[in-house]
């Protein structure tokens, strides 16, 4: 029912030389084109070396609009809070290292993660009873009470002025941080490479098909005996791991924690990244995420009001044509031109 | 134990209208029952009652000598109850094998699974594969489900359900839509299926009906009017006044 | 008087004023919500645009306030049409997040295309005499602009129902949003009345945005900071239920404000808090039809 758009990879269909079974080892293994992201973003390190900062947020984006299209994308759960778990992550870890001095990188990182997947596995048991409007309103109002939460707590947040006072140790003990976010840059692909890896085998697996499962037809899955809200609940204590992640990399990267990472922009931002990139199709947080930057970065620089007019118009239009998103229509376009030439 | 599954005195109301009053109906292992009656009686409300869709007011609700009135739909899944669905219930963006191994996938607990890849390296697909088979849908595996004709897709539904591996099987209209000349595969279907299974069928068709059951219940205004056999029920006149009566006259 | 009396009566005072604000700018997107459940985001830049065309009319051509209020109400709802006929219409069918990223992205345009026009502060207009000072109740004084809010709150919920419980139309429209396709089969165009009830709607929004100028401030972000606050008085209300959203713009209306109260630096927690709440015990809100699955 939600997204009936994403369809199932298209290879040959009533072709008997194709067994069930060739077709779901096919589907698994790994593509020569799944190299190219890594390629490119290794690449880029030497090819644009100015703008590693910006490239590690690129990073960053990246793996809150993966941690997002495991729900919303796979399990067809619609949040409108997910900035919620990315805030989470960045507090815990910002909090760790300002009042606790806490600055061990990787163990900071991991306790982001593991504070946001607590929180998450709160509002999930609690929310995702909920379906439709209902459910997209308590997961904005969870997160907007999260922000004003975070306001109050100026003791331990910093309230509007922010958290400063965040150092980070060198990882490993070796690599220092340094003015171009070199470091970082390497560390947050990383970090980007274990979570797509762990990404891409949950999608695959059988939880992951009982995913698709429910968001293509939740009445039905309750009729074969699945478990549905206990499925949810896990794929969203994973997905809200995954944006602690993000947020904890995000406060780690920029050493300064402000309300902002809480907020409904943000959460409305990574919405907007996985409509753009594709839903449901892994590589669309990718394509997302870049094509937003990038156009966020060069329009802004002309107005802020330029970015937002361009921002809303991109979205009427992807929304209104594109609907499966910049990677579908680029397969739509593809396919036409092989059905031209055969 | 040969009964394998019971609806004891169980009543539901919607507000104020009674829905279903203190409906008795027993299945045997391996019956072939059907529940008919005008439409509005309650069929499919008693339906829901019987897989935990929704909860009897009164009465309880018996599967396998095993009382799981307070049961959950999944955990009376488990316990051996499957439905088809009126209307279509199917994975619309999967492959129709996909749509089968899911079912299957569920039934062997599988989908807790989120780390290896799905399906390869057991035989659900193996197994998915000969339900198709059975149903003659073995061509159509890995077509999307939206491209398949509305007929077959009758077929998935059942497919769907016998992935279960029911004990007991609730089939809620599963000729509905399909043309006339095309009913009987999913009669042929539903006959081949295994002896030791309980089927119980609604359906408007009397043909098919009266070619399928060796015993009916008739249900008008949410309350059991006779049960009996095919010939008992044809002969009652009471049923032709109520039913066949107001099938004319709708 | 006891200090603690005065405070309660400014609460309610300030808080009825509030609510009213919110009922008018809500109650259109709660209508058409109902009627044809398209999740409208948009609804708040609705408001926002007629905030702006007041201050135009108001400050460019020295219309007076409450004549510019009837012509904003006209042009936003005018505006509002053939949006909605192209815009809107093609996703009635789409999904609810399709629906709320579409009208999401209207909002980005109206907030870019208003900031290059009027700039990023907040305007202000001359408001007249009569809504300047103050009326004196004998026991305390309070702003007479705030009367005059809560006096086109009372006014409009008064409107709203005579319209919707003693005309042809508002039967029509409760017949269709209590069940579209029945009041379809028995002749009612619904189209041609959901085109109606967005364009009153949108219009309401606007004269909300206008009257907004001078309680809660006007800037082009005004179509995203409020609109949490718009949407949760319509699902805590229930989608298209007029006493419903009345109901809901009463209770966080006066939570808001007494909570801002009590503690200026957290009151704006309450709200959500209550409408987690209230969601949680009814998720279709206080007055919204059950969905059966």
């Amino acid at each position: 029912m939600t997204m009936s758009e994403v369809q199932p990879p298209s290879l040959p269909t009533n072709s008997p030389k194709v067994s069930p079974t060739q077709y779901m080892h096919d589907r698994v293994r790994w593509r020569l084109s799944e190299a190219l992201p890594w390629i490119v973003a290794v690449g880029a390190f030497w090819v644009f070396p100015n703008y590693l900062v910006l490239g590690t947020q690129m990073i960053i984006m990246i793996i809150f609009a993966l941690s997002l299209d495991l729900i919303l994308g796979y399990a067809g759960i619609v949040s409108l809070g997910h900035a919620a778990y990315f805030g989470v992550g960045a507090y815990t870890t910002g909090i760790l290292s300002a009042h606790f001095g806490w600055n061990e990188p990787l163990s900071g990182l991991l306790m982001g993660g593991m504070v946001a997947g607590v929180f998450g596995f709160a509002s999930g048991w609690l929310l995702l009873r909920y379906h439709g409007l209902a459910l997209i309103m308590l997961t904005l109002a969870t997160s907007i009470m999260l922000y004003e939460f975070a306001n109050v707590a100026e003791v331990w947040t910093g309230g509007f002025d922010g958290l400063l006072g965040i150092t980070i140790d060198p990882i490993f003990g070796i690599f220092e941080s340094d003015l171009w976010g070199k470091t970082y840059y390497w560390y947050s692909l990383f970090v980007l490479f274990l979570v797509f890896l762990a990404v891409r085998r949950i999608v695959y697996s059988a939880f992951g098909r009982g995913l698709v499962g429910i968001r293509e037809n939740t009445k039905r899955m309750h009729a074969i005996g699945s478990p549905v809200h206990q499925r949810l609940v896990t794929i969203y204590v994973i997905s809200t791991i995954i944006a602690g992640f993000a947020g904890a990399l995000f406060a780690q990267s920029t050493a300064y924690v402000t309300l902002d990472v809480l907020s409904f922009s943000r959460s409305g931002t990574v919405v907007i990244v996985l409509i753009l990139g594709g839903v449901g199709r892994l590589y669309g947080a990718f394509i997302g995420s870049i094509i937003y930057m990038i156009i966020e970065d060069e329009l802004s620089r002309i107005s802020p009001e330029f970015w937002e007019f361009g921002l809303g118009l991109v979205l009427v239009l992807v929304v209104m044509f594109f609907r499966r998103g910049l990677l579908g229509a680029a397969e739509d376009a593809m396919k036409r031109i092989r059905g031209a030439s055969s | 134990m040969t009964t394998a599954l019971e609806v004891r005195s169980v009543s539901k109301n919607f507000g104020a209208l009674a829905v279903t009053q203190n409906v008795h109906l027993s299945l045997e292992r391996g019956a072939r029952h059907a529940l008919i009656g005008p439409n509005g009686a309650g069929k499919t409300t008693l339906i829901n009652l019987m897989t935990g869709l929704l909860k009897p007011d009164q009465g309880s609700i018996i599967l396998a000598g095993r009382d799981v009135t307070s049961f959950s739909q999944e955990a009376r899944v488990k316990h051996g109850l499957a439905r088809t669905f009126q209307i279509n219930q199917l994975f619309k963006g999967l492959t129709v094998i996909e749509n089968v191994a899911l079912s299957i996938s569920e039934r062997r607990m599988h989908g807790h699974d989120f780390w290896s890849p799905a399906w390869t390296k057991s035989d659900v697909l193996d197994e998915a594969m000969a339900l198709l088979e059975q149903l003659k849908l073995e061509s159509d595996a890995l077509v999307p489900m939206q491209q398949l004709p509305y007929g077959r897709q009758r077929l998935v539904e059942i497919a769907i359900t016998l992935g279960q591996q029911p004990k007991v099987l609730l089939l809620d209209e599963p000729a509905a839509g399909v043309p006339s000349a095309e009913s009987h595969i999913i009669l042929d279907a539903v006959d081949a299926l295994a002896d030791d299974i309980a089927i119980l069928i609604i359906e408007h068709d009397m043909d098919l009906v009266f070619r399928f059951a060796k015993s009916i219940t008739v249900l008008v205004r949410g309350e059991v009017l006779v049960e009996g056999t095919p010939d008992e029920i044809a002969q009652n006149a009471e049923v032709k006044a109520v039913y066949l009566g107001e099938k004319v006259n709708g | 008087m006891p200090q603690f009396l005065e405070a309660a009566i400014s609460i309610i005072f300030d808080g009825l004023a509030y609510a009213m604000l919110l009922f008018v700018i809500s109650v259109g997107l709660s209508i058409t919500m109902g009627l044809m459940g398209f999740v409208n985001l948009a609804h708040g830049a609705f408001a926002m645009a007629g905030g702006y065309v007041t201050v135009s009319l108001m400050n460019g051509l020295g219309v007076p306030f409450l004549p510019s209020l009837g012509l904003t109400f006209v042009s936003i709802a005018l505006i509002s049409i053939p949006l909605e006929r192209l815009v809107y219409a093609p996703l009635y069918k789409a999904t609810d997040l399709d629906q709320v990223l579409l009208s999401i992205g209207l909002v980005f345009m109206a907030i870019g295309a208003v900031t290059f026009v009027y700039g990023p502060s907040p305007p202000s207009v001359q408001m007249p005499e009569f809504l300047k000072g103050q009326i004196d109740l004998g026991f305390k004084v309070f702003p007479s602009y705030r009367f005059f809010v809560i006096l086109v709150g009372f006014l409009m919920i008064f409107l709203l129902w005579f319209g919707f419980e003693r005309t042809i139309i508002g039967a029509k429209i409760r017949a269709a949003v209590d069940n579209r396709s029945m009041a379809q089969s028995i002749g009612i165009n619904v189209d041609r009345l959901f085109i109606l009830t967005f364009a009153m709607g949108s219009g309401l929004a606007g004269i909300g945005g206008g009257m907004a100028i001078e309680i809660v401030g006007l800037s082009p972000t005004f179509a995203i900071n409020y609109l949490v606050l718009f949407l949760i008085v319509v699902v805590v209300g229930g989608l298209g239920s007029l006493r419903g959203a009345f109901l809901a713009a009463i209770v966080l209306g006066i939570v808001d404000t007494a909570g801002k109260y009590i503690w200026p630096e957290g009151g704006a927690f309450f709200i959500y808090v209550v409408t987690i709440a209230v969601l949680l015990v009814r998720p279709d809100g206080f007055f919204g039809k059950e969905h059966v699955q």
